[in-house]
């Protein structure tokens, strides 16, 4: 499709504008069930204050301990985007008084990330390999969450909620590489999909363990970086592209009618769909960044590095690429292979002895929109893998046709039975039987016998007729291919 | 019986061990002695009946064969260190009356060999002073007068109540900490014995944190064999301080000696600086003759970036400080000033009131120098010049064994007498290059000056060589036969 790969424009009074995005985006490390410097838990939803440990609540004297877990998961995410790991890093404080930050400062790492440059690859039309287009990774640094300031349980006071507290985060920073909602949602997609496969996040936005801060500016395009906002904490794909198109409109706006674009940090309201200001760089932190002398450089040997790298599953890219090897369409490899949860259903199918290309288009046309109808997920579908594969591996030996199939599944979904027993104990077995289809053909020849003085006049159409009738006669079980045989055998 | 109080730690040991006396007698006494010597303001808390159920527990074990090295030992132990349920305030009101549920692992170290507590001691606030003053709970009183003089004198600092309570026979050792000098200077100013060891050798979890690259806890007692054994006690790996080091803890006290040849005793040269008093200096000279006594051979070294030691320290430890004494905040723990309309407000009210002056100055400086345009000119400098520092020391051991110098360049001052924060920090400079270097260092009684008061002899060892510095202390202790003692005024 040509739209796709053709480039964003905000047609503004002056001419056209180009838009340039970058996210931050901060996943939280949902692999380890502990915090980054503390061995509190981390489950969402837990009654306030209860996953707070001394280290986390800042009592006098308390220290950080990194957790290996979170620094591996970080350091297996960098290598799933192709970044470079950085051999020796360091954890720096960022100072700031808040009173969800119990220490007075997060520890981040400002200085020396973990995680160096990287990309990925995008696909603003999955049906569309012209749409690709590589997006740069500055970094991955890793770094503590903030607690959480509740305000609606007392008229005059806040509370403070340290559960998110020490959270592990791993913050993701791209280039301004995205020049549009359509790439900053691909992106952030395709960032999800990268993290769920590698298993370092699990991608939840509503539950907030991924949300992106969102730097826009605009310019004329090919022209200097325009002075670009940063919309904070945006929790969803859709969101992120409604703050991407919101202000560059707002900004193009701004600029035409004389006036400037502030850089100031602003708030997305999802209700309104519009962006705010929350605070200009006059008014930003000076976070007085240095060295965390609490902790030593963190230094990774080739050991850790090499497990690291052995541990990570095939990744989106190269599974659709294989995908596509085994004959399967660029499109269903791209729907196959967007989410880990598909990815791996559809593996074992494969596993299971499925054929690769009649498999795919079952999955995608028939198994999602069975679950789509149902309300339920890949991973709550009522027929597995391996059942699944003798559904089809009916089909492909022809014991089944393609219409029978789909009552057999229908029935699989309901009742939970595998495929031969239904086909077997519903005598839904199609027949190669010449003798029996024969003796249909004959009455249904004689009962027209009009149609078929027409069709021997000419009226060729009316093959499709005899087809449907005969087919109709064995309840759907002949086999269509032997029906047609005897039928032009009989009509001359 | 002799007086309890005046016995060292191994004599304890031995005596209770022996039979000569029980550790209820001996934690007794003490308690008694603690409760008489209240004018001299060196315990914050007092906790007998702590140091009695150790007691108690001692008396019960010891027919019953193994005892724990410490076991009918009581000890005073400095505020900054956690003590479960025990009042721990860093000598400062925005800590008054915080009780931590948990224990340091240093004092936990110490019960578990057998310790027990006689309250906490008193110290400048956060461990920010040289002389006790900055305490919210007033000066420790220095046992130690100018001969004819009632002039009340400082301990030195921080460690001061620690000092003063050893000095006076009101704990028969303490722990310290030592940031900048805070275990050496008021070990020199009261004519104990203190070791500061290598950086990472004591956990700092449930130390109430100073500048975390530079805090180290370590023990001041009568004798270099009490430090030994109290330090025993208190090292040791924690998996809960990443800088904490994985080593065994080596067996000091057994393997002492005070036999130094073939040892090469460094005399940094630019350590003779100007404005020390002659006495000091005469000391410091009798302390190289005593050393070749004991078989050393002194060397003279180059430590050529000692004078920058002094700056640099004073940029690095308040940085740290004033983002490690964010917490102190009102939120959650502590002093809370109430009545006022927002959380900014509430924080500076909190702080303003809960902070005193030297405290607030160093923060002050702390964000200054990490602030936005001149992180790089300060900080950033300050570590390129304690790199330069520990390179200094990393070449001088390669031609000596052990540093001897001065502990403090003056005696014991008045109270009130210094009120320039510049001359204060001063009595620190000997003390401060081996801070910043992270290595191990000790300050032994050589003498008295003219005016009756101690002055002290200083060891800076090789990392990981504490062995070295107490052997190098040993022999100091046998040869300068330090025995004076302050007379009782209390």
């Amino acid at each position: 499709m040509a739209d796709a790969a053709a480039p964003f424009r905000i047609k503004g009074e002056t001419g056209e504008w180009e838009v340039v995005v970058g996210l931050e985006v901060h996943a939280q490390i949902t692999a380890t069930a502990s915090k980054l410097f503390s061995g509190a838990a981390t489950a969402f939803g837990a009654e306030p204050n209860t996953q707070v440990s001394l280290v986390d609540a800042a009592m006098p004297g308390m220290l950080p301990v990194p957790n290996k877990e979170c620094i591996r998961q970080a350091v297996r995410t960098g290598m799933a985007l192709d970044a470079v790991i950085n051999r020796w890093s360091r954890f720096d404080r960022k100072n700031y008084f808040y009173a969800d930050l119990p220490q007075g400062y997060q520890i981040s790492q400002l200085y020396q990330p973990l995680v160096g440059e990287g990309e990925v690859e995008i696909l603003t039309d999955e049906k569309d390999e012209s749409t690709a287009k590589r997006i740069g990774i500055e970094r991955i640094h890793v770094e503590q969450d903030a607690g959480k300031l509740m305000h609606d349980q007392h008229p005059t006071m806040s509370y403070v909620d340290l559960n998110r507290c020490g959270v592990a985060l791993m913050e993701i920073v791209s280039r301004p590489d995205m020049r549009s909602p359509a790439e900053a949602g691909a992106y952030l997609r395709k960032l999800r999909s990268v993290l769920r496969y590698v298993g370092s996040c699990d991608g939840n936005m509503e539950e907030g363990s991924m949300r992106a801060d969102v730097n826009v500016s605009v310019r004329k395009p090919g022209g200097e970086f325009g002075t670009r906002t940063e919309t904070k904490n945006v929790n969803s794909v859709r969101f992120v592209m409604a703050v991407v198109e919101h202000e560059a409109k707002r900004q193009v706006e701004l600029l035409e009618s004389g006036g400037s674009v502030a850089q100031e940090t602003r708030l997305f309201d999802p209700d309104k769909g519009v962006t705010r200001s929350l605070r200009s760089k006059e008014d930003a932190h000076d976070y007085r960044y240095f060295p965390d002398p609490d902790l030593l450089p963190l230094e990774l040997d080739e050991e850790f590095l090499e497990e690291c790298k052995a541990s990570l599953p095939e990744l989106p890219d190269d599974k659709r690429k294989r995908y596509e090897g085994l004959g399967i369409t660029p499109y269903n490899a791209s729907v196959l292979t967007a989410e880990v949860e598909t990815a791996r259903w559809f593996d074992a199918l494969l596993e299971a002895g499925a054929e690769p290309k009649q498999a795919a288009n079952w999955v995608v046309a028939e198994l999602f929109g069975a679950l789509n109808r149902r309300g339920e997920s890949i991973d709550q579908s009522p027929v597995s893998p391996s059942r699944a594969a003798e559904l089809l591996g009916l089909v492909a030996d022809g014991t089944i046709s393609g219409t029978i199939a789909k009552q057999v599944f229908e029935i699989m979904l309901e009742s939970g039975e595998g495929a031969a027993e239904i086909v077997e104990s519903r005598g839904l077995k199609q027949t190669s039987d010449t003798g029996a289809i024969d003796a249909e053909i004959d009455k249904i020849l004689a009962a027209n016998a009009d149609k078929v003085a027409e069709y021997k006049a000419g009226k060729q159409q009316l093959f499709g007729f005899f087809v449907g009738q005969t087919m109709k006669a064995m309840a759907g079980k002949a086999n269509p291919q032997v029906v047609n045989e005897r039928l032009r055998a009989k009509l001359g | 019986m002799a007086d309890l109080t005046s016995l060292t730690i191994a004599e304890l040991r031995n005596g209770f061990r022996s039979g000569e006396f029980t550790a209820r007698e001996v934690a007794e006494s003490f308690n008694a002695a603690v409760a008489a010597a209240k004018s001299l303001n060196a315990y914050t808390v007092e906790t007998p009946e702590d140091a009695l159920a150790a007691a108690d527990a001692a008396d019960a074990e010891r027919d019953n064969g193994e005892l724990p090295p410490l076991a009918g030992i009581p000890l005073g132990i400095k505020d900054l260190f956690a003590t479960h349920g025990v009042d721990t305030t860093a000598g400062s009101n925005i800590l008054k009356g915080f009780k931590p549920p948990y224990e340091s692992t240093v004092t936990a170290n110490l019960r578990k060999a057998g310790a027990g507590m006689l309250g906490k001691l008193n110290m400048d606030e956060f461990a920010m002073g040289s002389s006790n003053e900055t305490s919210a709970y007033g000066p420790v009183i220095n046992p130690w007068r100018r001969k004819g003089s009632n002039v009340g004198l400082t301990p030195g600092g921080s460690s001061g109540g620690s000092a003063a309570a050893v000095a006076a026979g009101i704990a028969p050792g303490v722990t310290g900490t030592d940031t900048g000098g805070s275990i050496r200077q008021p070990a020199a100013f009261t004519g104990i014995t203190g070791i500061k060891p290598t950086y990472g050798r004591c956990s700092r979890w449930g130390i109430v944190a100073f500048a975390s690259s530079l805090d180290q806890a370590g023990p001041m007692a009568k004798t270099v064999r009490d430090c030994a054994i109290l330090l025993e006690a208190m090292a040791g790996f924690d998996p809960k301080d990443s800088t904490s080091l994985d080593l065994p803890v080596p067996q000091w006290e057994s393997n002492l000696s005070s036999d130094l040849r073939g040892k090469r005793v460094g005399i940094p040269k630019e350590y003779r600086i100007d404005g020390v008093p002659a006495e000091i200096n005469a000391l410091w000279d009798q302390g190289i003759e005593w050393l070749k006594d004991a078989g050393g051979t002194p060397v003279e070294i180059s430590l050529p970036h000692t004078k920058y030691a002094l700056p640099t320290y004073y940029i690095i430890a308040p940085a740290e400080a004033s983002s490690n004494l964010a917490r102190y905040d009102g939120v959650r723990y502590g002093l809370r000033e109430e009545g006022v309309k927002t959380l900014d407000d509430m924080y500076a009210a909190t702080r303003a009131a809960g902070f005193g002056a030297e405290v607030k100055r160093r923060i002050m400086i702390g964000t200054y120098v990490l602030s936005a345009g001149f992180y790089d000119a300060y900080f950033t400098k300050a570590q390129r010049v304690r790199a330069l520092i520990k390179q200094d020391f990393r070449k001088a051991f390669e031609s000596c064994d052990i540093i001897l110098t001065p502990t403090a360049p003056s005696a014991a001052f008045g109270i009130g007498e210094t009120t320039d924060p510049l001359a204060m920090y001063l009595n620190d400079v000997f003390a401060v290059p081996a801070s910043l270097a992270g290595l191990p260092a000790m300050s032994v009684p050589g003498g008295l000056d003219a005016q009756g008061l101690p002055l002290g002899l200083h060891l800076i060892g090789n990392e990981l060589d504490e062995q070295t510095v107490l052997n190098a202390g040993l022999a100091i202790e046998e040869r300068a036969a330090f025995t004076a003692k302050p007379d009782k005024w209390w």
